[in-house]
């Protein structure tokens, strides 16, 4: 395995795995992952269909309890603990399809404790969205709400972001205009975990490639080029 | 900080705001309300006399059924989208969703109730011999028994294969004292036997809304985060 | 494991094989109902049997969902211990008591709760409380159906109903539904989180039971119902025949649970093997 950091000073890692062991039945979605994660990277997280990358990621949110092995996110064992630090976005939208964009948004601040609007509107201009649209996020193109779901991701400021499948079926521009917002706010300081089949996007944008198989993590790489032999 | 009963308010009108809109359960349900008033009516054809004496098993029969459909509902709207993960990943805590949803819950049925009881009442030809302002404490405390366990069994339902009937299977048996209390209440006060009250069943009713909303809001967190 | 099973069958057999013939042919001939009330001591024991089991049940998910809890386990010792000293002093102080309680007997059955709780506590681990709720949760529907069954077959010849919302039946058919929806529910369910729900559900139970019994019980007093099953005082030689079946049918009971948890036991066993070695051996890549 490369270690692409050998050359930086070692920052404290603001999430470590250790021997996450997740199995449903017989069938083993993560088989011994161990990793720490710098803050303030982009991190890819690539491979194939059931390679283990969203299981990783409902662990990393608190989701899914591990069958063995332990998380460490901003010092805590328990995701569920560091919840106000992170945002989490995954393919279903997360959104009320009957809602406008402003509505959903201003409902999820209320459970973050957020009382003014002025945060939401930010958050969905931030996006490339517009606050004032009434129209029900249900009747949104895709890009569109995968958008207005990083907003809602991202609406309380966390350190960490955690996004699964952020670009599936979107159309190119957006999910390009995406990716420039997440180099944007890594750039900002936060740490970001971006699962994906669609690597050639963060060409450039990520810091790291984080290469997954069968469960495993297989190799961790800097650049797309490297990618693992079979 | 996040007030709890802040949560609970704001998804409360949030969930009304969105029935409103879309009247998806509201139109399907009234007319299922109306359906079932009219079957049990053709079913069941008493007198006046007779009808006192079953009409309060028939009526609460029929709400306990007409509750089952609206409860089964209840999660509907956060199963899309797998909203329910986005409150899941949130500090808000499990208890404020829970008691939004029961109190939305009970906002529907009483709906419901109200608009079944003229019917009823017209086709069963009902008079209440007994006192009559005792039925809105029974039937408060009676729809909140079915709405609290109701709710709490609907979150466990979403962790099963053939969801819809699970609700009902798991609902049934343990309000089964509740149902009691409410067909012998509403049955006395009808009846208005002066040397029967309402009372003892009217306690037991709020016994067991204590009893279980404590065992629902202890017990919520857990069902929520069982994945 | 494998000598004692055989000998406990064997004891067992015998015992049972005794407690029939004393049921059948050495209790006296009870008066008003003939030969038909032999099925009492079929009945009955079958129902305290049936009870014990969904007792332990309940001890068993309790256990299981404060074990995850830290906090809860500590409050959770508390009140139990809390609940045994009540009952022993409680026996003595209250007067009067209902009808059949003595002050010894609710102070055994206070220490009793006690007991199970805490032996439960040291020799279960977590995954061994949840088969020890499932097992008990099984044979206890099997017993309960027992006297569900017994019970309108005796009510028949006798006082000519079959059924009647007596406060014992009914809170013993509440009891078969309840643990009959909590057995569908570990069925149905697909949550990796089964043994939780399933506790839960168990609570629920447990306090529904106290309701129901009440909501009978008020419930025959606005409507007097036929009295079935007999009350009061019982004679000492039929006392004698009743616990000597309550000792078989424990025994018998003992023997079907024991049996039950190691095969659930065993599964579970192999389901982990399996899953290691899913684990272990390399997946092909799949594309």
């Amino acid at each position: 395995m490369n270690d692409p950091n050998a050359a930086r000073p070692q920052a404290d890692p603001i999430i470590s795995v250790t021997n996450l062991i997740k199995q449903f039945g017989r069938f083993a979605a993560l088989r011994g992952v161990s990793a720490s994660f710098e803050a303030g990277r982009l991190y890819a997280i690539l491979g194939d269909n059931g390679a283990g990358k969203t299981t990783l990621l409902r662990i990393l949110a608190g989701l899914v309890r591990p069958t063995r092995g332990t998380v460490s996110m901003l010092g805590k064992s328990d995701p569920r603990e560091a919840c106000r630090d992170f945002g989490y976005m995954a393919h279903p939208s997360l959104l009320y399809d009957e809602m406008s964009g402003m509505e959903n948004l201003r409902y999820f601040a209320r459970l973050y404790g957020i009382q003014d609007d002025a945060r939401c509107v930010g958050s969905i201009s931030a996006v490339g969205l517009d606050p004032e649209l009434q129209r029900p996020v249900g009747q949104y193109s895709q890009g569109m709400r995968q958008r207005m779901s990083l907003a809602r991701a991202q609406l309380h400021d966390p350190k960490i972001l955690l996004l699964d499948e952020p670009f599936s079926n979107v159309d190119i521009r957006s999910a390009r205009e995406m990716v420039k917002l997440l180099a944007h706010m890594r750039d900002q300081g936060k740490t970001i975990f971006v699962v994906t089949h669609q690597a050639s996007l963060l060409d450039g944008a990520a810091n790291e490639f984080v290469w997954m198989r069968a469960g495993e993590i297989v190799n961790r790489t800097p650049d797309r080029k490297f990618m693992e032999t079979a | 900080m996040s007030a709890p009963a802040g949560i609970t308010l704001v998804t409360l009108t949030k969930d009304i705001r969105l029935e409103w809109r879309s009247k998806d359960a509201i139109n399907s349900m009234l007319f299922f309300a109306l359906l079932v008033v009219v079957v049990f009516s053709f079913s069941f054809d008493p007198n006046a006399e007779e009808s006192r004496l079953i009409a309060g098993g028939l009526i609460w029969v029929a709400f306990l059924f007409a509750a089952v459909v609206a409860l089964n509902q209840t999660w509907a709207r956060e199963l899309r989208n797998q909203v329910l993960d986005a409150y899941r990943v949130s500090p808000a805590p499990a208890n404020a969703l829970f008691l939004a949803k029961a109190v939305g819950n009970f906002i529907f049925v009483a709906i419901l109730e109200a608009l079944m009881t003229p019917l009823f009442i017209m086709f069963y030809k009902l008079r209440a011999l007994g006192p009559a302002w005792q039925l809105l404490p029974v039937a408060i405390l009676g729809t909140w028994a079915i709405v609290v366990n109701g709710t709490f069994f609907a979150a466990m339902s979403l962790r099963t294969r053939s969801r819809e009937i699970m609700l009902p299977l798991l609902l049934f048996p343990i309000t089964l004292p509740a149902l009691i209390s409410l067909v012998e209440a509403t049955t006395t006060i009808l009846l208005g036997d002066p040397s029967t009250s309402a009372k003892f069943w009217i306690v037991l009713l709020a016994t067991y809304d204590v009893v279980f909303t404590t065992g629902c809001l202890a017990l919520f967190e857990t069902v929520l985060h069982a994945e | 494991m494998k000598k004692t099973f055989p000998i406990l069958g064997l004891l067992t057999a015998a015992l049972l094989s005794y407690a029939l013939y004393e049921a059948v042919v050495v209790a006296p001939r009870e008066q008003t109902m003939g030969d038909v009330q032999r099925i009492f001591y079929y009945h009955v024991p079958s129902a305290w049997t049936a009870f014990l089991l969904f007792f332990i049940n309940f001890v068993a998910s309790v256990q299981y969902l404060v074990r995850r809890n830290p906090p809860a386990d500590k409050i959770a010792n508390w009140v139990v211990i809390a609940i045994g000293v009540l009952t022993c002093v409680g026996g003595y102080v209250i007067k009067p008591l209902p009808q059949g309680m003595y002050p010894s007997s609710v102070a055994t059955t206070g220490l009793a709760i006690v007991g199970i709780y805490f032996l439960i506590r040291k020799y279960f681990s977590d995954q061994e409380t949840d088969i020890l709720a499932l097992t008990t949760a099984e044979v206890g529907v099997v017993f309960c159906t027992v006297v569900l069954v017994t019970g309108p077959l005796w009510a028949r010849p006798v006082w000519g109903i079959w059924w009647t919302w007596d406060v014992r039946l009914t809170s013993t058919l509440v009891l078969w539904l309840i643990y009959v929806s909590y057995l569908v529910l570990r069925r149905f369910s697909t949550s990796g989180q089964t043994p939780v729900l399933a506790a839960a559900l168990a609570v629920f139970g447990a306090l529904d039971v106290p309701l129901v019994y009440f909501s009978i019980w008020f419930f025959r007093t606005q409507h007097p119902q036929p009295v079935i099953g007999g009350g009061g005082s019982i004679d000492p030689r039929m006392l004698h025949v009743l616990l000597i079946n309550w000792l078989a049918f424990l025994c018998f009971a003992f023997l079907v649970c024991w049996s039950r948890y190691r095969l659930e036991r065993l599964q579970r066993d192999v389901e982990e093997t399996l899953a290691l070695e899913a684990l272990l051996e390399p997946r092909s890549n799949v594309r």
